[in-house]
């Protein structure tokens, strides 16, 4: 919300200048987004009056005026329609300083078209004071002739743009805003008044109330005669233009100034247009309403309406309706002040994709005792502006706001903020801020709440009061920390930060991607994922969450490939998402890329490209972090984005726990990526499983070692070979290595040989050479019987 | 035969000449060995007239040690040339780059999530983390944000469903972490975080981490202190900070918190637009009706929770100027932190 200082001013002196005001303001929670001036800054701009305006002789445009003063009559050319003998107008004398364009720039005399002219009669814009004119500014006939513009106009005021908090609806208001500038600065605020108003015509409409919690208040009275052409007066304007609106109409700019005055919305209706009892109801399902801005609503019975006895009128709280509205026709209107309950109106502006001025405080909360006031006010007003006779206020009330009790237990005041405000200033706070004192003992006091605060209604909430006027920064600072206890921390849970460290240290960088990523992006590298989509996405392409990590890595080593990088190590960790049996999953994985050449370029270093081995040597780093070998495996796999002759499942513990392989070619095709790419992603909640180290002690017995090689069909997995081997070659086999693979010339076509290296030794003894012949002999049968493999000699 | 000191002439030339350890090992042997000239000659003394044989003796071993000391010193000779030799062969140009594997390294995010962490870490502070498909409960409900409360407006939330968000903050881990336990709690939950929100200063997805403590007798003193000391942590400076009045539903009271401008000290400058102060966290003490949905009495129990921007924190260590840049995964951009 944006207000004008000077008219803060007038309600309250808080004795500072407007940066003290500023700071005061945002260190007690309305915090100043900006401050602007409500003029540009021009200077030598006086109140002028024009005597004559003649034509131009050689302009049709143009009239020739002669303008005073006060003291001095001057000839000045001026181009505006409407400038007219008897107009008091801004004059810019010679010598005047305006701001336009890119820099000031002072008038001086000079010929228009052959006349002479003697400064310039300035419009609202060329002041700064609209965005756009279409004429002079035309002044208010008390002004003084002469006296400068500024100081009559009070163009050096300042407009200050508050960013309320939602649980300060009662400074939505200049009232409220002036008893809160008040309660800060210790400064007394003056009250507005409020006349009662002559009742001149006992034309009335009857009204009710339907929703007796939703509207507890519905006031109303009929204003006949007016004259909807009268202009709103300058002053009137003005003020409305420094809060940010428009001027419309003399109807709209009262109750606007209501708004922006009492904090207190208003609606006008056409009272010809009315037809029975005007009713607060709820909408039934389906009921249609057009609104002013001619946009059609269908409503829903969550929906408060105003409404008479043949259609709906307006939303209660958000905006009035087309059908009756006033218009530059209207001769009466019928002028609404209620009170709906924030419950009633919350969300429902938002739920039809709106946010007016008037949902905005109501939802928020209006003050439920300020009714009857705000429409007396707004009708003495009206009546200034557009004449017109006002009849009586018609009454319907439901159920008002019961008044809220709060209990301060003043030792709680010390528990919560950590120091001992003196109960009396405590007091002092809350009373300056409008709580009543119900009942009180040594301990505690009981408070009523006022109307127009909302927000209040635990003993928190006066404590934080008493600690916002006390000043936050005026509580001290102590460092509790609450009971200090130490950490348990699972030695067998490898954190994450550690599996990432391995991946740093194998040269891969992490990368963090959007969790929502193209649909077509999913479809294409996880075609089958059950995806969970977002409702109300950004864009399209980011319109899906990711059921994998990889497309994002895909996506990121594509940006990168285009900014010539050639060698590319990514992962990322983080949850993906997908539909399984109804429900959204959520899981935690850990992904990984590489590309382009296995070793940085270097002197020193073959230029090598890598390969699926190098990216299961990274997998194999990741899962020896936290276990032993053997509890793992790689079993040939299939993932549809990964390439069938280059991919394996992971498995830990038989369970399967993700995937390492090169990526489809079809997919690189799709990327255009000029070289594979290797690709993993496994379970995070699997990596990060380990066991605890348990040492076995070292036996003292030399250790024997015999190289086993085989040849054997070339699908038959080597790891297949080696888990044979392992099952056949004892307890007493300490490691079994994979040394050589050979295929080609001596083995035969479709044919390999695989070379291990067993190594065995015993605890307690040295194992015998017939011993480990024995065991051999056992695993080349079985090799044999197996695998048809033949023994390599 | 050849007298003694023509053998020693003789002997003395050949291991002058000697080029290597071997041949001084068949000189060795050729004289002074067990079957050498010089051992011969001691052999042959018995053919000699007795009187003469002591000192044609004695000459004949003045003979075999001056053989044997040249031998000796012709030998270190010989060794300390080829040690040269070898060390000047095996000289290496040690300006050329050594052989490894570049080193990757952890988003500037992560790493300053693990910074904090690492600063809590020090006061007991446990991680905590949570779904981030959250539903409505904890997202809002939980935290004091009932359906159609204004302060949903301020959160730009994405949907799944009518009853299932993208969670807008990590406080619902707060309210995940008190139920799932008893107090006392003292926990941070740092994680991505959603607004369906994109401009200049605003990325849909970004990262908070969360802070909560619950336990008997916490007050706001406390909360600032530990916020303040938190801060001049993190950024390792001594830097001014103020608390404003704010209001979080699930706070009360709630404080925005402001720190100096890292950038200029607090003069003002484009980075605090001109105010000296940076908005760095948003705190409070937990709202005792957040206490209660969680099954926490609030008489017996209070506490504080505070939550910052990750991102922000990160720009205002590392300057970092455009927030989208942490997203886009340049690796010239990540490779500058590791």
């Amino acid at each position: 919300m944006i207000f004008s200082e000077s008219w803060l001013r007038e309600f309250v002196d808080p004795g500072m200048s407007t940066a003290e005001l500023v700071e005061t303001l945002t260190m007690a929670g309305l915090e100043v987004d900006n401050v602007t001036s409500a003029a540009s800054q021009f200077s030598g701009v006086v109140v002028g009056r024009v005597e004559s305006a003649e034509q131009h002789p050689d302009a049709d445009k143009l009239s020739v005026c002669r303008v005073t003063d006060g003291v001095t009559d001057y000839q000045v050319v001026c181009g505006a329609p409407n400038v007219r003998p008897g107009l008091l107008v801004p004059f810019a004398k010679v010598g005047a300083v305006l701001e336009g364009g890119e820099k000031p720039f002072k008038i001086k005399a000079a010929k228009l078209r052959g006349v002479e002219s003697n400064g310039m009669l300035c419009s609202a814009e060329e002041l700064g004071l609209a965005e756009s004119s279409d004429g002079l500014l035309e002044l208010p006939e008390t002004l003084t002739l002469g006296a400068d513009i500024r100081v009559v106009l009070d163009l050096d005021d300042k407009l200050i743009e508050l960013d309320l908090t939602p649980n300060r609806g009662d400074c939505l208001g200049m009232i409220g805003l002036a008893r809160e500038v008040g309660v800060l600065a210790r400064a007394p605020v003056n009250e507005l008044e409020f006349p009662a108003v002559e009742i001149t015509t006992q034309r009335s409409i009857p009204v009710a109330t339907a929703a007796p919690d939703a509207c507890s208040t519905y006031l109303g009275r009929v204003i006949e005669n007016i004259n909807i052409e009268a202009p709103s007066p300058y002053w009137l304007q003005e003020r409305l233009r420094r809060s940010g609106l428009r001027s419309i109409d003399p109807v709209v700019d009262v109750t606007n100034l209501m708004l922006l005055e009492l904090g207190h919305p208003m609606h006008a209706f056409d009272a010809d247009k009315l037809q029975g009892t005007v009713t607060a109801r709820f909408a039934s399902d389906g009921e249609k309403l057009t609104l002013l801005d001619d946009r059609d609503v269908v409503l829903d019975s969550q929906t408060l309406l105003i409404a008479d006895d043949a259609q709906a009128l307006a939303m209660a709280g958000i905006m009035g309706g087309l059908s009756s509205s006033v218009t530059r026709d209207t001769k009466s209107i019928f002028l609404e002040c209620a009170f709906f309950s924030p419950l009633a109106i919350a969300g429902k502006a938002r739920s039809y994709g709106m946010h007016t001025d008037a949902s905005h405080r109501y939802e928020r909360g209006v003050d439920s005792a300020l009714q009857a006031r705000a429409l007396d006010r707004a009708t003495a007003l009206l009546l200034e502006i557009v004449g017109g006779n006002a009849g009586p206020v018609s009454v319907a009330t439901g159920n008002s706001p019961e008044s809220r009790q709060v209990r301060l237990t003043f030792s709680n005041v010390k528990r919560l903020l950590g120091v001992e405000i003196p109960q009396a200033e405590c007091l002092d706070i809350l009373s300056r801020l409008g709580l009543v004192e119900a009942t009180s003992d040594t301990e505690s006091c009981v408070f009523t709440v006022p109307s127009f605060r909302f927000d209040i209604s635990i003993e928190a909430d006066l404590i934080e009061e008493i600690a916002r006027v006390f000043g936050y920064n005026n509580l001290p600072e102590t460092l509790g920390m609450g009971a200090q206890r130490l950490p348990k921390i699972a030695e067998s849970v490898r954190p994450v930060s550690a599996l990432k460290r391995i991946l740093v240290a194998e040269g891969y960088q992490e990368a963090i991607n959007y969790s929502f990523i193209d649909p077509d992006l999913a479809k294409n590298v996880y075609p089958e994922s059950q995806t969970v989509l977002l409702q109300n996405p950004l864009s399209a392409e980011m319109s899906v969450m990711r059921p994998s990590v990889l497309p994002g890595l895909l996506s990121t080593l594509s940006y990168n490939l285009n900014r010539q990088r050639e060698r590319v190590r990514l992962f990322e960790e983080g949850l993906v998402f997908e539909r399984r049996d109804g429900a959204i999953t959520q899981t935690r994985k850990l992904a990984g890329l590489v590309y382009g050449s296995l070793n940085p370029v270097s002197w020193n270093q073959p230029k090598q490209a890598v390969d699926f081995y190098d990216i299961k040597g990274a997998v194999e780093s990741l899962l020896n972090l936290g276990l032993g070998t053997g509890a793992y495996e790689f079993v040939k796999g299939e993932h549809s984005a990964l390439h069938p002759g280059q991919c394996a499942e992971v498995r830990l513990k038989g369970e399967p726990i993700g995937f390492v392989g090169a990526l489809h070619p079809r997919l690189q095709r799709h990327f255009g990526f000029p070289s594979k790419a290797y690709l993993f992603e496994l379970d995070t909640a699997a990596l990060v499983e380990g066991r605890l180290p348990a040492a076995s002690a070292l036996s003292r017995y030399p250790e024997v070692s015999r190289d086993l090689a085989v040849v054997v069909s070339a699908g038959i997995a080597a790891g297949d070979l080696a888990s044979c081997i392992r099952v056949n070659a004892g307890d007493d086999l300490t490691e079994l290595t994979t040394f050589d693979v050979y295929e080609g010339p001596g083995v035969g076509a479709g044919r390999k040989s695989i070379a291990f290296g067993l190594t065995w030794q015993h605890p307690s003894r040295t194992l015998s050479d017939e011993e480990i012949s024995a065991i051999i002999a056992k695993c080349i049968k079985a090799l044999e019987s197996e695998f048809n493999a033949e023994l390599r000699i | 035969m050849a007298t003694p000191d023509s053998l020693l002439t003789e002997a003395l030339e050949a291991i002058q000449n000697s080029s290597d350890e071997k041949s001084l090992e068949t000189l060795r042997v050729y004289y002074i060995g067990k079957k050498g000239a010089v051992t011969a000659q001691l052999k042959a003394l018995g053919q000699l007239p007795a009187d003469e044989r002591p000192a044609a003796g004695e000459r004949i071993n003045v003979v075999k040690r001056e053989i044997d000391g040249a031998l000796t010193a012709r030998k270190s000779i010989l060794i300390e040339q080829s040690l040269s030799a070898q060390l000047e062969a095996e000289t290496v140009d040690v300006s050329l780059p050594g052989r490894r594997q570049t080193q990757g390294g952890l988003h500037p995010i992560t790493q300053t999530i693990e910074r904090i962490a690492a600063i809590f870490a020090g006061s007991g502070y446990e991680v905590a983390e949570g779904p981030e498909i959250e539903d409505d409960y904890h997202n809002f409900e939980a935290l004091n944000i009932p359906a159609h409360h204004p302060a949903r407006a301020m959160h730009d939330t994405f949907y799944i469903d009518p009853a299932t968000v993208l969670r807008t903050h990590t406080s619902p881990v707060q309210v995940r972490v008190m139920e799932g336990g008893a107090p006392p709690f003292k926990m941070i939950c740092p994680g991505r975080v959603y607004r369906c929100d994109s401009d200049l200063t605003h990325t849909p997805m970004f990262h908070q981490v969360e802070g909560l403590l619950i336990d008997r007798d916490v007050s706001f003193a406390d909360l600032k202190g530990t916020v303040i000391e938190f801060l001049q942590a993190y950024f390792e400076a001594d830097l001014p900070v103020r608390f404003r009045p704010s209001y979080f539903p699930f706070t009360e009271p709630s404080a925005e918190v402001d720190m100096g401008c890292v950038s200029c000290a607090g003069k003002g400058c484009r980075i605090c637009g001109n105010t000296g102060w940076l908005e760095v966290m948003g705190c409070g003490m937990v709202h005792p009706r957040v206490l209660e949905m969680s099954n926490i009495d609030p008489e017996t129990y209070n506490g504080f929770a505070f939550g910052m921007g990750v991102e922000r924190l990160a720009m205002l260590r590392y300057g970092v100027g455009d927030l989208r840049t942490y997203f886009e995964n340049d690796l010239r951009f990540l490779q500058q932190f590791n």
